[in-house]
């Protein structure tokens, strides 16, 4: 595997729902490398770990980082200026296995769907399914849309898009693809991953995990998997995944 | 360029950065950054006599200036670690020392005994982890339990013996004393401080261990007393570690007192931190006309 730890410049760095944010950064050695479902990690200035966040987009020069607030690190990037350089080891981990011969339900929930527009964009027309809680943090509907894909939104209360669970509409769809991207909560990936394995269907998920390294040197982010023989083991997000076959994923 | 080589234990490290154990595997996934042979030496993920999965996550919490780990030992085993890391780290121009961690002394024994037939330049024995009930934590926390583990292990162990110490412990420098007098070679210290963090939200601890190892800046002050207090016990060597992570916190634990030093957290804050780390310690050696890093070793000048 290819990586680096390098300074990107930031070119963009704006709030685009209550506590998340929409990064743009510039790096063309490193920004090239990139595949969908990998991920970036980042070094806050004054933090002992990097933040590890998913790749959203990326393009010959820029990688596109959406994240959310969630603690105090992420909270100090979201005050990161245009002009700043930032420390970032990138691309990381495997992304999706996205093939040409397959079609796809891409779905995404809460922060989880950033990812699922890099992933989605490799296909002409896919199904996407995103997921929020609630209307004010609905995001990147206007990019999926650009993408030409057959969209859905849902809401867990019902002020945007449909009152529904991803699952739902999965539920719905499933008899036009042959395969199932996913990343979000733990629960719909676990509820997503039952109802692709009752129809036999393949599914990926991508995971996340506290991470100190991010490469596969430490080991903290582990992650439990079903081996062929029955037995469980731990295997690493970082390096291992982020995504993963469910069927291996021991939820 | 200054002379940056050290000796510990009759071994010659070509500078005084050693990769600390696990925090950099078994080197491969660091060796994408820069050829391994820019550190000294590497101590390699602390292994056990079988496969062991380690501890459920979450392992790790960022805590103030540092970390808390709790990975618990997940590794391989020895006879994995000597069939296929051993043979390509012994390629990579630096020196690899062996870390083993174990239940029983005889379990220790038998690992010393298996890397003592290959060709691994060190032997480091973890009687400090504080993050699994068998991680040679209950040898490292008496005077009699370090002496009579490392008279054991000295016994199969015909490579240089490390012993690393545990900061968890009233006294350090009678512990260190302990490990000199049963034959250890030299002493590492510190290994993680105990700790542990609470997820407000949930009232639940964030490790899933409940406690776990405390490194990086915030345990540095730490480290540097436990050096010195060691180097005025003892005559073996010390490699010093806990926090170090930047070149004036190298010159400042070789003060205090070691031959050479491990770092670690560091290097997930900046995986090139052992680069900036050697490039100011010549610096600083340069500037001062210190030919040695000898001459560093232990110069601190207490104040009376």
């Amino acid at each position: 595997m290819k990586y680096d730890s390098q300074k990107f410049r930031v070119l963009h760095n704006k709030e685009i729902a209550p506590g998340i944010f929409d990064m743009w950064v510039e790096n063309p050695e490193l920004a090239e490398l990139a595949k969908p479902g990998q991920f970036a990690h980042i070094l806050v200035p004054g933090k002992t770990l990097r933040r590890p966040i998913s790749i959203c987009e990326a393009d010959k020069t820029c990688l596109r980082l959406v994240y959310q607030i969630k603690g105090e690190g992420t909270e100090l990037l979201s005050k990161v200026r245009v002009g700043d350089e930032l420390d970032i080891i990138a691309p990381l981990g495997n992304g999706f296995d996205i093939r040409p011969d397959k079609t796809y339900c891409f779905i995404g929930g809460g922060i989880g769907v950033p990812p699922m527009l890099y992933a989605s964009k490799q296909k002409q027309k896919p199904i996407v399914i995103t997921g929020f809680r609630s209307k004010p943090l609905v995001i990147l509907q206007g990019d999926f849309r650009k993408n030409n894909c057959e969209l859905y939104l849902t809401t867990d209360d019902g002020t945007a898009g449909r009152k529904a669970f991803v699952t739902d509409v999965l539920n719905e769809v499933l008899d036009q693809v042959d395969e199932v991207c996913a990343c979000g909560p733990l629960p719909m990936l676990k509820a997503i991953s039952a109802i692709c394995e009752a129809a036999g269907k393949p599914c990926q998920i991508s995971l996340e995990e506290r991470m100190g390294c991010g490469i596969g040197a430490c080991l903290v982010c582990a992650c439990a998997v079903r081996k062929n023989d029955g037995s469980t083991d731990y295997v690493h997000v970082c390096k291992d995944g982020p995504v993963f076959d469910s069927k291996e994923v021991v939820f | 360029m200054a002379d940056l080589s050290v000796k510990v234990a009759g071994v010659e490290f070509a500078n005084p950065l050693i990769a600390a154990s696990g925090t950099f595997g078994f080197g491969r996934e660091y060796s994408e950054f820069y050829p391994l042979s820019t550190l000294g030496g590497i101590s390699c993920k602390g292994i056990t006599l079988k496969k062991r999965l380690g501890n459920p996550p979450p392992r790790i919490a960022e805590t103030p200036g540092g970390m808390l780990n709790a990975v618990g030992l997940q590794n391989p085993g020895v006879d994995h670690f000597i069939e296929n890391d051993l043979p390509w780290l012994k390629q990579q121009g630096t020196v690899i020392i062996a870390n083993i961690a174990g239940n029983t002394y005889e379990e220790y024994a038998q690992m010393a005994e298996k890397l003592s037939d290959t060709n691994v330049d060190m032997i480091e024995m973890n009687i400090s982890c504080p993050n699994v009930k068998s991680g040679g934590v209950q040898f490292g926390t008496s005077c009699e339990g370090v002496g009579a583990i490392t008279r054991e292990v000295r016994k199969k162990c015909t490579k240089p013996l490390i012993v690393k110490l545990s900061p968890n412990v009233t006294d350090i420098a009678e512990i260190a004393r302990s490990a000199e007098a049963e034959g250890a070679d030299a002493v590492s210290m510190i290994n993680t401080i105990t700790g542990m963090r609470i997820d407000i939200e949930i009232a639940r601890p964030i490790i899933h261990n409940n406690t776990g190892g405390l490194s990086g800046p915030a345990v540095f002050p730490v480290a540097v007393r436990m050096v010195w207090q060691v180097a005025n016990a003892v005559k073996i060597p010390i490699i010093g570690m806990g926090g170090i992570s930047k070149w004036q916190d190298a010159v400042e634990i070789l003060m205090a007192g070691a031959t050479a030093l491990q770092i670690g957290t560091c290097l997930f804050t900046d995986p090139y931190s052992p680069v900036k780390i050697l490039d100011g310690l010549n610096k600083y050696m340069e500037a001062k006309n210190i030919k040695t890093l000898s001459e560093i070793t232990g110069s601190v000048i207490p104040w009376t």
